[in-house]
């Protein structure tokens, strides 16, 4: 488990940019599925076909987003730096002082120009160095549309790991740690790792039109209320179990599905905790409405500092997200 | 090649939602060209021409639709009242000539003299909520028999030539942007087949794409607009987004859309072997029809081609026609080199 999230937070891929990370995910899954194929979005689906009770074989779809934030460079200037915007929800506080890697591997520091109060540092304000003395030097190694992501490496604290891409190569690994320990499953099983996630759902939309599933689940990364002086409005903390959600800003689960879950997690003595989140949506909203709507819900891992490069979790809530797919997918899902 | 021409093109009115003039004027250069070319319940104009092969469909939208207003009402003395169709700033409203309705009445938005206004009303932004617009009606039943509510209104400003061989004109965005489509669409014939889709209400959030690329179901989507272009005083180069005159723009990554990388790849191949001008498009801000094209049922990949057009959402914008005739080279171009099979996603 804790393989599968390092090698996967490491990977690079930010959104509609996934090819690295894609083969990472493919290696991991190919052994655990029937097939596996790419779709017009960059969506990697593995499929596995149900075995047992035809009867009660539903086709379902998982959805763990395997696109991760980052920056787009914009305009490369004369003295070789470069200027971005983000990709999904970036920081500029988060940024500062950051180092930064794009797809070929090259790094870049990240720059200010100067600002007199911190609250006016802006995205537009900032560059990135990658030690290149010009544009045409600059150019030898990046190009505008070029994407990075932090650049950062997997730290253990205690039983719980920090790292970028958290949010959302926990759910992906879920999705495969649960597909690998998954022995009879009646369920025809779609498990996509999504694309462009975190710049609006897009990915799982089209997959979910392309599979047409019964039943959808989603995988991905909640906020907590745990730490000193946050918000009052989040319940959740780390080490209280998998999270099953009720609700985010873009998704409120049918109380139908989300009872399946909360069921599976008590009938089996898997540690859970609810979720309502009131900022920020998930794969969950597009599988729910497609075409003539899908029955959908989504299991979150508590998870600290969000779209930070340290996002941080606990393994034990991993396992119980695990353990809860599994249980899920070896029952009938019948509403 | 200037078969089509882009100020009778550009001077017709069609605010979104009344783009039955554009529309019926795109048919009329594009009737012998295409093999089939109707419209949808919408409004979309689809044309389409066969090929030898039955795939990729490629479908290429470019939006009939303008920014303008609408009217709303009239005072008792006869002043219209009017609301904003798209994104238009305050700044462009007041003292403007317009056009309003079928007939294209003429309209003046105006506003108190400067020997009227208080020293602190010059300092202050005025409010766009008391604006009206003057067509010389003395009372609202006066005004009525002129125009109907709901009538479009456009700024009265007429396409031209200027400068250094520049064009200037009102609803360059997104009629550049047809014009291209249309030049595309009048070549002879290519191996691939190709969709042109001349959408509506793209200004008031990309809803005829919404509806053609439901029914077309594009396997490559290319998108044609006139876009942002800020290379003018008071603009640091890092926020210029394109240049006018350094070739058609191939955007990265917008609001709606990360732009297909092998497609982009593809593009600046293409650009480079033909020796074709072009330039990426140096922001992630706005967004155009590729949203919904890429987006529609399964999804499909997308790109697209700009003609960069500086002041859009004013009364008047400025592109190179250079700018415009490698947008059709470019366009052209990848369409026979996706018919050789060159593309590889």
């Amino acid at each position: 488990m804790k393989d599968l999230i390092q090698s996967f937070t490491q990977a690079y891929g930010p959104s509609g940019h996934e090819d690295q990370v894609r083969e990472v995910i493919r290696a991991a899954v190919v052994d655990y599925c029937d097939r596996t194929t790419v779709d017009a979005l960059g969506n990697l689906i593995a499929f596995r076909a149900g075995g047992g009770d035809a009867t009660t074989r539903r086709r379902v779809m998982l959805a763990g987003h395997m696109d991760e934030i980052g920056l787009i460079v914009t305009h490369i200037d004369e003295q070789g730096f470069l200027r971005f915007a983000n990709v999904g929800g970036v920081s500029p506080h988060v940024l500062l002082g950051q180092r930064v890697v794009f797809g070929d591997g090259t790094t870049g520091s990240i720059g200010t120009e100067r600002v007199d109060e911190i609250k006016d540092l802006k995205l537009d304000k900032m560059f990135i160095d990658i030690g290149a003395l010009s544009r045409d030097e600059a150019r030898e190694k990046v190009e505008v549309g070029d994407m990075a992501t932090y650049q950062r490496q997997l730290s253990e604290l205690g039983t719980r790991l920090s790292a970028k891409a958290m949010d959302d190569r926990v759910g992906c690994a879920v999705m495969v740690e649960a597909l690998r320990r998954l022995q009879n499953s009646p369920h025809d099983i779609y498990a996509v790792f999504t694309a462009q996630e975190e710049v609006g759902l897009r990915g799982a939309r089209t997959a979910a039109y392309g599979i047409d599933p019964e039943f959808g689940l989603a995988f991905d990364v909640t906020g907590v209320g745990d730490t000193p002086k946050i918000s009052n409005n989040l319940n959740m903390k780390l080490g209280a179990g998998a999270a099953i959600k009720v609700k985010d800003a873009s998704v409120v689960v049918p109380p139908r599905v989300k009872d399946l879950l909360v069921k599976t997690a008590r009938d089996n003595s898997i540690p859970y905790q609810l979720e309502v989140l009131v900022a920020g949506g998930t794969d969950t909203a597009s599988i729910q409405l497609t075409r003539s709507g899908v029955p959908a819900g989504c299991i979150s891992v508590p998870t600290r500092y969000i779209h930070t490069p340290v996002e941080t979790l606990e393994l034990a809530d991993v396992e119980a997200s695990v353990q809860l797919t599994v249980k899920v997918l070896e029952g009938p899902i019948e509403f | 090649m200037d078969g089509v021409d882009v100020k009778a093109l550009c001077d017709i009115r069609g605010v979104s939602g009344h783009e039955g003039e554009v529309r019926a004027h795109l048919r009329t250069l594009l009737e012998g060209y295409v093999d089939d070319l109707r419209s949808d319940t919408i409004g979309n104009l689809f044309a389409r021409k066969a090929a030898r092969r039955a795939s990729p469909v490629i479908m290429i939208a470019a939006h009939m639709d303008e920014v303008g207003f609408l009217v709303t009402g009239a005072d008792k003395n006869g002043m219209l009242h009017f609301t904003n169709v798209g994104g238009i700033v305050p700044a462009m409203l007041p003292s403007k000539v317009v056009r309003i309705g079928p007939d294209a009445i003429p309209g003046v938005i105006g506003t108190k003299a400067v020997h009227l206004e208080e020293a602190s009303e010059r300092t202050k932004p005025f409010d766009p909520e008391k604006l009206r617009i003057d067509i010389g009606a003395n009372s609202r039943e006066q005004a009525m028999k002129l125009v109907k509510r709901g009538d479009q209104i456009t700024w009265d400003v007429e396409f031209g030539e200027f400068g250094s061989a520049l064009w200037k004109g009102r609803a360059l965005d997104d009629r550049v942007g047809c014009a291209v489509l249309a030049e595309v669409l009048r070549e002879a014939e290519y191996e691939v087949p190709v969709v042109g889709v001349f959408t509506v209400q793209e200004e008031i959030g990309l809803r005829g794409a919404a509806v053609a690329s439901y029914a077309v179901e594009p396997q490559i989507a290319v998108c044609l607009e006139g876009t942002v272009c800020a290379d003018i005083p008071g603009v640091e180069e890092q926020a210029y987004t394109t240049r006018v005159g350094h070739g058609p723009a191939i955007s990265l990554m917008d609001a709606g859309t990360i732009h297909s990388p092998a497609l982009v790849r593809q593009l600046v191949d293409v650009a480079e072997r033909e020796g074709i001008p072009y330039q990426y498009r140096e922001a992630t801000r706005g967004g155009n029809d590729t949203a919904r094209m890429t987006m529609a049922k399964a999804g499909a990949p997308g790109c697209a081609i700009s003609v960069p057009c500086r002041y859009i959402h004013s009364p008047v914008a400025v592109c190179s026609p250079e700018d415009y005739r490698n947008a059709v080279r470019l366009v052209r171009a990848f369409i026979v080199s996706i018919g050789r099979g060159e593309l590889k996603i």
